[in-house]
This record gives structure tokens, sequence and C-alpha cells, in this order.
């Protein structure tokens, strides 16, 4: 289609025929060249799924599925060594928890007055800032969570360390917030005005329309940027390497410090001999957060693409 | 045409090469530009990695023929570089296992020990605390979670905030086998493992900030990493000796029970710029900078 109204284009204003055939050998190149630039992120994500089993999977003949996923001890370093990763998995959950009760509210709330509240001039000035945030290192963030957030949790909810799970939590909402106010706002702001208005002239007030009409029309952009967000949490590293404590323990409570799946990763790779069980153990808990990560963002896409096609009218 | 080639492409290199070898052998190097050359890396504990990275930068200044690569991911992982032939020094803070000296020979490599420093271990608490001293066991019973609370050992009615470093560290390593193990004393117990309430950090100075700022924790940093806002426990080896401060003396002297060696190991003996390196760390000048970096100088 797009093709076919080019070389109309080029028979009107150049009869040359052969700039005409120089013209298709570059669109040839470049339209080769864009097909293998796709085709190499999906090369590299099927190099990554099949690196993740081939080093990952082997685990499972020392030590059974159940034991691996169920196991409360992870000892690698030990004789003989056991694998148990229920600890960073609980971990993982209760930090993605913490950082999401705090993070969706607020992001929410900030992504409703940037759409409907703020003046054009406010929204222009305060929404960079938001995506800025986004920038900002992990390691920096866990290092303002270490100096700054720890010692201010451990006070405040009388704590023996304020390394746990909650200052994790706390840092990491910080760290999503960003995702979720910027992709919240965008799907707020495509509700048709319509909605709106015929709000207004069945006389509710701004309020009742935020939250009768507007945040219900752009729900489903809403949860695609909250899956985002929490995908974020999920995978992020080093903050929670630096700010959730480490202990091996179950988890209980968010208060308590604890190790999650990225966090115990990190902590293990540099001293696991190539190919050796503990590098094998490792790189099946990589396996268990790329399905994880997958899942969230597989739903954050449906969800988004349902919001796509509501409005599409 | 053909010697014109020659010319070009052989006189430049040789040429740059002759200007590189002059420049080499020209900065005020007193005693050391004796024309040694080379490259080799030195792979493993993170405990001795500030100290080997002293000496590579000196000896490097010295020798600028030579290159010297540092890491440390771990003494682990240095041992597994030697036995894989990718590490041609390896630097440890515990020994070889005998089981890693057979898999070294089964791959053709023989490992060659030599202690280039000693660390003394030491167990630190915050400056509030009341505690002056534990025994071995007193410290076993804390990292294995027997023991929760400072008034089971002479302290305030407070839970103990229990640091350790991770797996990564060689010094997780040596302190599981000679504190919560007990290696060496009547009840050493190898079944012993770190408790699950224990905090595993990422780096020695985050496991010293926080004890700088708890009353309640306790971890154990190398000798080096010892700062005023922290308290050095005395250590007594079991419950009838006395407690001893680590210091480089009590190290020197053997009292301090849990010393330990910093270990470089080479494929057999060293040669070359790898002995010249090594012969440079074991000298006078040399050990001037362990002392300067915190550990404890060879006697």
């Amino acid at each position: 289609m797009l093709r076919q109204q080019v070389t109309v284009a080029t028979a009107e204003t150049g009869p040359d025929k052969g700039l005409r055939r120089r013209w298709r050998i570059g669109e040839k190149f470049i339209e080769g060249w864009i097909f293998l630039a796709g085709l190499l992120a999906i090369i590299v994500l099927l190099g990554i799924i099949a690196l993740l089993l081939k080093e990952g999977l082997p685990v499972f003949l020392h030590t059974p599925p159940w034991e691996f996923f169920f196991g409360t001890r992870w000892y690698p370093v030990s004789d003989p060594s056991t694998f148990g990763i229920m600890p960073f998995f609980v971990s993982t959950l209760w930090v993605t928890l913490v950082a999401t009760a705090i993070a969706v509210p607020v992001g929410v709330a900030c992504a409703a007055y940037l759409a409907e509240v703020a003046p054009d001039k406010v929204r222009e000035t305060i929404k960079p800032i938001i995506e800025l945030l986004a920038g900002i290192p992990s390691v920096v963030m866990g290092f303002i969570g270490l100096m700054l957030l720890s010692p201010l949790v451990q006070s405040a909810f009388n704590l023996n360390t304020g390394l746990c799970g909650l200052s994790a939590g706390i840092m990491l909402s910080l760290m999503s917030l960003p995702i979720i106010v910027s992709v919240s706002e965008d799907a707020l702001r495509a509700v048709p005005d319509q909605f709106r208005q015929a709000s207004y002239a069945l006389g509710a007030t701004r309020w009742e329309t935020i939250i009768h009409v507007s945040i219900p029309a752009a729900l489903s952009g809403i949860t695609a940027a909250l899956m985002l967000g929490v995908g974020r949490a999920i995978g992020e590293t080093m903050t929670v390497l630096m700010v959730a404590g480490g202990a091996l323990a179950v988890p209980l409570s968010p208060t308590e410090p604890m190790m999650p799946m990225t966090a115990a990763i990190a902590s293990g790779i540099g001293n696991a001999v190539r190919g050796g069980l503990q590098y094998q153990a490792l790189f099946a808990i990589g396996l268990v957060l790329f399905v994880l990560t997958l899942a969230v963002n597989i739903i954050a896409d449906r969800v988004l693409e349902r919001q796509k096609r509501k409005f599409a009218r | 045409m053909f010697s014109n080639l020659v010319k070009k492409w052989f006189i430049l290199p040789v040429s740059v090469l002759v200007v590189a070898i002059a420049l080499a052998g020209c900065p005020g190097t007193d005693g050391g530009g004796d024309g040694l050359s080379g490259s080799f890396s030195i792979i493993g504990s993170n405990t001795v990695t500030p100290l080997s990275s002293v000496w590579a930068e000196e000896f490097m200044l010295m020798n600028p023929g030579v290159s010297i690569a540092v890491s440390g991911p771990g003494s682990g992982a240095g041992i597994a570089a030697l036995i894989n032939g990718t590490a041609d020094i390896c630097q440890a803070s515990r020994m070889i296992k005998q089981k890693e000296i057979e898999e070294a020979q089964a791959n053709g490599v023989e490992p060659y020990e030599i202690q280039v420093a000693t660390d003394a271990l030491s167990v630190v608490v915050h400056p509030s605390n009341p505690v002056l001293e534990l025994s071995i066991v007193q410290l076993s019973a804390i990292y294995t979670n027997r023991i929760t609370n400072w008034r089971e050992v002479g302290g305030n009615d407070a839970p103990i905030v229990v640091i350790s470093r991770d797996t990564n560290s060689g010094t997780h390593v040596f302190f599981k086998e000679h504190v919560v193990q007990m290696a060496g004393l009547p009840s050493e117990d190898t079944s012993l493992e770190y408790g699950s309430k224990v905090l595993f950090l990422p780096s020695t100075k985050e496991g010293v900030d926080e004890v700088a700022k708890n009353p309640n924790a306790i971890f154990y940093p190398g000798l080096g990493y010892v700062t005023g806002a922290v308290k050095p426990l005395a250590i007594k080896a079991t419950a009838d000796t006395p407690g001893v401060l680590p210091s480089v003396e009590t190290a020197l002297d053997g009292s301090y029970p849990i010393a330990r060696p910093l270990l470089f190991s080479t494929n057999g003996e060293p040669a070359g710029a790898i002995k010249a390196f090594i012969d440079y760390c074991l000298s006078t000048e040399g050990q001037a900078k362990v002392t300067e970096v915190g550990y404890v100088p060879l006697p």
C-alpha cells in the first residue's frame, strides 16, 4: 500500500528510470535492515530463554523441583549443599506488595491530578520531573534507603534493624512511581472529553467525575500502568540487595530482614563456579524470576491492548 | 614496490616499539627498570583486594612494562580460576582445601601457596554495648540463633541483630569454619550453619555502617575496617582463657584466636614477572603497605 504510493510519487516527479531503480534498492536495503533489527530482539530473547533453561534446569537432577520451590533452607556453600528458594520467593512477594500498596494510590492520585485538575503549565512542568525520577540509578536509591530511610523505619516501627522488607518496599515504590504516573496519566487523557462534559451536564462535581467517570473509563490503562510498575519492583536488584537485610528465614511480616530472589542471585553469583551446582541453582532462580516478570508483562500488554480497542472508534 | 611495503608496514611499528621501550626505561625507577615485562591477573578474595591493588599499582609504577589486573569476586572463585587456568595468581583469605588441591592436580595445576600478610578478624558491636568479651562458643551460639538476647551473654535485655557477609565472601567461609563450627575446639561441630535470622550483607563497609548505627548489632569485619564508630570485642578461645583484643601485636604473637593468613597461590613456583611481584610484596617496602591498608604484616 505504502510502497505503491511511493512508486506513484516517484513516477510523477522523476521519469528517470535509473533513479527509480536506485530508490527501490535503497528501499529494499532499509527494509531488510529494519527486519534484521526486529529479528535480533527476538533472537536475543530466545537466546536468553535457552540459556536460562540450559544452565538452570540441571539443578533439578540434584534437588527435586518440590524441594527447590518449597524448601526453606538455602546453604549453597555447605557440604552437602541444599537449595530451597521459598524464603526468596516469599521475600519478593512481600517487597512487591509493600511497593505496590504505596505506589498505586499515590501514583494514580498523582496521575488524576495531572490529567484532570492541573493547569497545562503545571502539568508540563511536573510530568517531566516525575519521569526524571525513573532515571536515578538504583544504586543511588539503595544508598538513600541505607542512609536516610532505614534509620527512620527502625525508629518509627520500633524494629531491631531498619534493614528490612518494608524499607526496600518503600524505596521500590519510589522507583515504580514514575512509570505508574506516566502511563496512567496518558490513559486518563485518552478518555474522550465528552465523557466528562456529560458528567458535568448531569450535575456531577469534579471529584465525582474523576472517581466515577474518568478513572473507570481509563481503568484498563491504569491497570497496565500498575502491572508495569509491579514488574519493575519484582526485577529491581541493587536497591533490595542493599536495603532488604538479607536474612534467610521465610519472612512472616514485611518488617523482617529478607532476601528477595534478585538479591539472592546477585549475592551468590560471584562465588559460583561456572557449571557448578550453585551456579545452576542461581540460574534456576533467574528462570523463576523471568517467568514471573514475563507473566506480569504479558498481562499488562493484554490490558493495554483492550484499552486501545475501547477508544479506537 | 615490495620493499616500499616492507618499509611502510615494518619500520613504523618497530620505531613505535623502540620509542615505547625507551620511554618505559625512562621514568626515575631506582633499581626496578631492569626490563621486566608481561601481564598477569590476580583473582580472588575481596578481603585481599585492597592490599593487592595497592601492591599492583606500586609495582606497575616501578615496572612500566608490567601490567597487572586485580579482581575480587571471592576466594572460592579465585581458587576455581586458578584450577581452570584463568588466574595467574589466586588471592585467598583462607587455605586451599584438600578437595580443591586434588581437583587442581587432576587439571595439571600444582597450587603453590605463599602467605603475604595476616588478618585479625575482628568482632565489633556498637560503642554503647556493655558487653566487652565473648568466647568462640558464645559467638557460635549467636550466629546460629541459639542465643538471641544480649542478656544471655551479660549485656542489656535487647535482641541481638546478627550481621554476616554473603556467600561471595571468603570471610563468610572462614568465619563459618572457625567460629560457627568452632574448628579446632573440643566442641567442633561441622554440621552447624549460620542461623536463618542472620542478615547477609553485600559488603563489609555496609555491615560496619549498620553496627555504627544500631546499638544491638554484631558483625565481623577485617581489622582494616575497624573504625572509631564501632567497638571491637575481646575474643576468648575457650571459656577459661582470657579475652584478647584484635591488634597487629596479638595477631603476630598468635594469641588472638581468629587471625587468619592472607595468601597468594600460583601454579607451581612463580617465575619471571610474577616472582618479581611476589618478592616485592614480601619485601620491607611491600610489607609497609600491609600496615597502611590495615592488615598485619608478616613477622
